[in-house]
């Protein structure tokens, strides 16, 4: 299972206590895991990614064991213990703004 | 027994302002989706607890919330506002064509007969419709693509459709006003559109007449006599008695002609009310004075309404869609301020109480009269 941690508005929205565990299907990569988040939250779709082009909106980053993956291409495979589920997938709102 | 409920958008979250039919005491709840720019809520008129929500924000989007019990409890709605067919281009700021890019929604209007459907003004400059209770939306391209488009170009606040106004006595007719475009008329359900702009006279584009490209503010119409229009456009206020077939300017005595909302007293057709900007660069009232101004001869000639209000060191603002009148014997007017402060009145503007001071910056009120 993938570990995906949400920020707080997202998980309000959601109505999620805490950390969200998916199946995701073939390798874990950003796009399989976003496409099975919004599968099972159908009320995400379009808060991370664009509804149109589905790219990562701009002031959502994606952090996972230590590093910033924000920049990583949608298919590239996740780190290995993302994939085990040993360390979360976090999706961040970016300090932007008010 | 009649009531109020003050539909409340802010910057930081919404929130739900209810009274009796005597208007003095007043229930405040939220806020609701805190954290979230709530541009517009607005009630079905023939289903006053189907009420729709704009909730966006610069992180996460837009979405779209609707209640069925008045506001108690809300669900997520559809969010997919996709652009019919090829974007195309509109102007951007240096000039060049900018492709449209979605942004948000501004404004929703609930249809005057079927709850199930709404409209949605959305930024960049686009009318969207929902027949299944804003679980899916359509855009309605005819407006964009109707040959003036590529010419529209963004007001400071984005290029948004922010102002639907739907025609009782004639369900194909509806006008939609764009900052900064002007104002379209469809005459056939939002299949093709028209701008609607002569009379209109604005300094700050390079022919003050031109077909498009005036920053309309807001526009207004009373039920009873939807050929009669009145618009607070960036400068000047203006009416139409022709369903926006030809502007005057009916600014008068108005101590500044800049502003942004404009709304007419649900009783008396010839009853309007602004608030007056000092300017484009200041966004706030003259003299640091708030004061609503209304006119009883639908325009041309004003007097100052500021009983109640602050009359020194006041410097908010008063945005397009903060602004609303009920339909009690004596008119209900409320207005909100970036301030935070809901002011109202209970006799047609006469006299002002504040209802709540410190809201996060308001961005719109409605005014539902339930009985």
């Amino acid at each position: 299972m993938i570990r995906v941690v949400l920020p707080e508005h997202l998980r309000t929205l959601a109505r999620i206590g805490g950390e969200v565990r998916l199946a995701v299907g073939g390798e874990a990569t950003q796009r399989s895991v976003l496409d099975a988040l919004e599968d099972s939250y159908p009320v995400l779709r379009g808060t991370v990614r664009d509804q149109a082009t589905r790219r990562r909106r701009a002031f959502v980053r994606f952090f996972a064991c230590g590093q910033d993956l924000s920049h990583e291409a949608p298919d590239a495979p996740l780190p290995a213990a993302v994939a085990a589920g040993t360390e979360p997938f976090l999706i961040v709102g970016a300090i932007a703004g008010g | 027994m009649s009531a109020i409920r003050l539909l409340v958008g802010t910057r930081k979250g919404a929130f739900i302002l209810t009274s009796d039919g005597k208007r003095r005491t007043w229930k405040v709840d939220g806020p609701l989706f805190g954290g979230w720019e709530i541009y517009h809520l607005k009630g079905s008129p023939v289903d006053p607890d189907r009420i729709y929500a704009s909730q966006s924000s610069g992180w996460f989007g837009q979405l779209i919330q609707r209640s069925s019990d008045g506001g108690k409890t809300w669900e997520a709605a559809g969010n997919k506002f996709a652009y019919d067919g090829a974007a195309g281009t509109h102007q951007w700021y240096d000039g060049t064509a900018h492709p449209w890019e979605f942004k948000r929604v501004w404004h929703l209007e609930p249809s005057l007969t079927d709850p199930q459907i709404v409209y949605a003004g959305a930024e960049d400059a686009a009318l969207f419709r929902s027949t299944d209770g804003a679980q899916t939306w359509q855009e309605l391209s005819g407006l964009r693509r109707h040959g003036s488009g590529p010419r529209w170009q963004p007001g400071a606040g984005g290029m948004c459709l922010h102002t639907v106004l739907l025609d009782p006595s004639d369900p194909r007719r509806i006008f939609i006003a764009i900052s900064a475009a002007g104002a379209f008329r469809t005459d056939d359900g939002g299949e093709t559109w028209r701008p609607i702009n002569h009379g209109l006279r604005s300094e700050h584009i390079p022919d003050p007449t031109a077909e498009v490209g005036h920053c309309v503010h807001r526009i207004a119409l009373h039920p009873s006599r939807p050929r009669v229009l009145f618009m607070q456009k960036h400068w000047d206020v203006m009416r139409s008695d022709d369903a926006g077939e030809s502007w005057r300017e009916v600014s008068g005595n108005l101590p500044s002609d800049f502003g942004f909302p404009i709304e007419v007293h649900a009783h008396e057709p010839e009853t309007i009310y602004v608030v007056p900007i000092k300017s484009d660069s200041e966004h706030y009232p003259p003299e640091g004075k708030l004061r609503v101004y209304r006119s009883r001869t639908g325009g041309g000639e004003w007097e100052a309404l500021t009983q109640g209000l602050p009359q020194q060191d006041c410097y908010v603002n008063v945005l397009r869609d903060a602004m609303a009148v009920d339909r009690l014997d004596s008119c209900g007017v409320y207005f909100g301020t970036t301030g935070g402060q809901v002011y109202a009145s209970a006799d047609a503007g006469d006299t002002w109480t504040a209802i709540v001071h410190d809201l996060p910056a308001v961005v719109s009120v409605e005014a539902q009269t339930l009985s």
